[in-house]
């Protein structure tokens, strides 16, 4: 239903020789800031590297909206529900254009979801946390998108043209979210005590899975290096985070919340905020399955998935049958 | 601006943009439960289109009843009795044909009300149906055209679009009943004449139905009453329960 049939352009094998130069030239042009197009001669790696890495953004994506569809029917106010359900519309759409951009480098959006549902492709561990008050929903825009911000930015520069240019959009539609996600607590944090409470007590729950999101550090980090090389990649996961941090904890403290890191500390000298470690086994942990909502988000999408069968077969059949008046 | 009572604009108003909200509301529980990507999308936009209709309506209700409510005193804070929306509209989502059903069946005829409602002597829910009668065109359009796929498609997808069509088409017959509220309102040049809609309402379901090749559902079949007077389905309480949690828990916020 959704196969573009671009990986049929180009089944020709060259020779060792041949490779070395095509290679040779690939990297001359990320090199000189060249954009990569669909069509364009790529490195197996380069090309599988890709799918990857978009396919799981655009399943984050997809997986993002029920943390947060989670609060739609319970919005506070008509205004935050409209807000809400905007920014999830928006998500959609990230996910619609970012699978569209995976497409173009052969590999079909069924593809894409089926490995979503197999539960053989990732998506982002934050998903995985639970939203168990109003605060959490300005949390997640100001730090989850904040963090996201911070990694996608950069992307706008991509050596991979369609990724790059998805990512342009994305990124104006993110900040939009991170902006409202911190009104939200703003808000909150200066609202009644019970607001507040639960302003502080989503900010705890939220802040290091959100340090977490930058991925493991840059010398336990597999892709980091290779990627970089290529383009894909322009600063490496600590700079991210640091940056993240420095942004951030400023913000929090201007709403008079407390961080729930006691190294958390100004380095005067440096100008950047010093934080404790990260647990990396509980990041571990939410990868290998075994977070609050993994099993519950796994099963929301398959079962959207199954019960929605009928109607794409419809859709379908409806079309096969009207294929010849088309 | 025609004479009128303002205790009868403000219910009339009220009507309008309870209708919106609880199906906004239903609409909304779709989020992360679509059969495909775009529909997702699309739910989620006609979702967004009703509560954005319902906050003008409820807004302006508001202010024309003068007593300092806004519309999210009037959205989380009236209980079951005091909601004023057809039947239909608080229905629960069943299956996607049953939520493309009543799609269809509102929001064709939202289009034909509030295209007439865009000539209204009240100036400011003129302005306000210019901007929905656009939105619901595309919502009766996009829902019509999936009555014609799901008709059309497979036995399975026919034979739940039969279901739904069977199962909901008792509660259409509120959409158009007339009672003295709105004979005023029509009076005084405000509002609108239900009886006219119901002829080309009807046309258009026999065109969809015709060319979804499913069977026309009788004119004389019995209907349900009571939405518009506040004598609800059960499922109005345990909507509105979600929706007005936060404000009813935590009276004293603002959000």
């Amino acid at each position: 239903m959704y196969t573009q049939g671009l990986d049929q352009s180009d089944t020709r094998t060259p020779g060792p020789e041949e490779e070395a130069q095509l290679v040779q030239a690939f990297q001359a042009r990320i090199d000189a800031e060249e954009k990569i197009e669909p069509r364009d001669w790529m490195p197996d790696a380069y090309r599988r590297t890709l799918v990857r890495q978009i396919s799981q953004h655009a399943h984050s994506e997809i997986v993002g909206m029920l943390p947060e569809g989670n609060w739609i029917t319970r919005a506070p106010s008509l205004k935050r529900k409209a807000i809400l359900l905007a920014k999830v519309q928006d998500e959609a759409g990230h996910g619609l254009y970012l699978y569209s951009a995976a497409e173009t480098l052969g590999t079909s959006r069924q593809q894409m979801v089926d490995q979503l549902l197999s539960g053989k492709a990732k998506y982002s561990s934050i998903f995985n946390y639970p939203t168990l008050n109003w605060a959490d929903i300005g949390a997640i825009g100001w730090l989850v998108d904040g963090a996201a911000i911070m990694n996608q930015i950069p992307l706008c520069r991509c050596s991979y043209g369609p990724y790059s240019r998805a990512m342009v959009r994305v990124c104006k539609e993110e900040s939009f979210h991170q902006r409202q996600g911190y009104e939200i607590m703003t808000v909150m944090a200066r609202g009644t005590d019970a607001q507040r409470r639960m302003a502080q007590d989503a900010l705890e729950r939220w802040w290091w899975p959100s340090l977490m999101m930058f991925g493991p550090s840059d010398s336990d980090s597999a892709h980091t290096a290779q990627s970089m090389r290529w383009k894909i990649k322009r600063f490496t996961n600590d700079e991210l985070r640091q940056k993240f941090v420095d942004v951030t904890v400023p913000q929090g403290h201007f709403l008079g919340l407390e961080f729930p890191d006691p190294e958390l500390k100004l380095d005067e000298q440096t100008g950047h905020w010093n934080f404790g470690p990260i647990d990396w086994s509980e990041f571990k942990q939410v990868l290998e399955g075994n977070g609050p909502c993994n099993a519950e988000r796994m099963r929301a999408r398959q079962t959207a998935h199954q019960e929605g069968a009928w109607v794409r077969q419809a859709l379908l059949a409806h079309a096969e049958k009207h294929e010849d008046i088309r | 601006m025609a004479v009128c009572d303002q205790q009868d604009l403000f219910t009339y108003l009220l009507r309008l943009g309870d209708s919106g909200l609880v199906l906004g509301q239903r609409l909304s529980e779709w989020v992360g439960k679509a059969p495909m990507l775009e529909e997702e999308m699309a739910l989620a936009n006609m979702a967004l289109d009703l509560v954005g209709q319902s906050r003008m309506l409820l807004s302006y209700a508001a202010l024309v009843e003068g007593k300092g409510r806004t519309e999210d005193q009037l959205a989380m804070h009236r209980d079951v009795h005091e909601f004023t929306n057809p039947l239909l509209v608080e229905q629960p989502n069943g299956d996607f044909a049953h939520s493309m059903a009543r799609q269809y069946f509102y929001a064709s005829f939202a289009e034909r009300l509030f295209d007439k409602l865009q000539h209204s002597a009240d100036t400011q829910l003129a302005g306000i149906a210019a901007k929905a009668v656009k939105e619901f065109r595309y919502h009766a359009r996009h829902a019509g055209l999936w009555m014609v796929r799901l008709g059309d498609g497979t036995e399975e997808s026919r034979d739940r679009m039969i279901r739904a069509i069977q199962e909901l088409w008792p509660y259409t017959g509120e959409l158009f009943e007339t009672d003295e509220l709105d004979r005023r309102m029509l009076e005084a040049g405000i509002g609108v004449d239900l009886h006219v809609l119901r002829k080309s309402w009807r046309e258009d379901l026999d065109r969809v139905l015709g060319e979804a090749g499913l069977p026309l559902p009788a004119d004389d079949a019995w209907m349900h009453s009571g939405g518009r007077a506040g004598r609800h389905s059960e499922h109005l309480g345990h909507l509105l329960a979600t929706m007005q949690f936060l404000p009813r828990a935590y009276p004293d916020a603002g959000w």
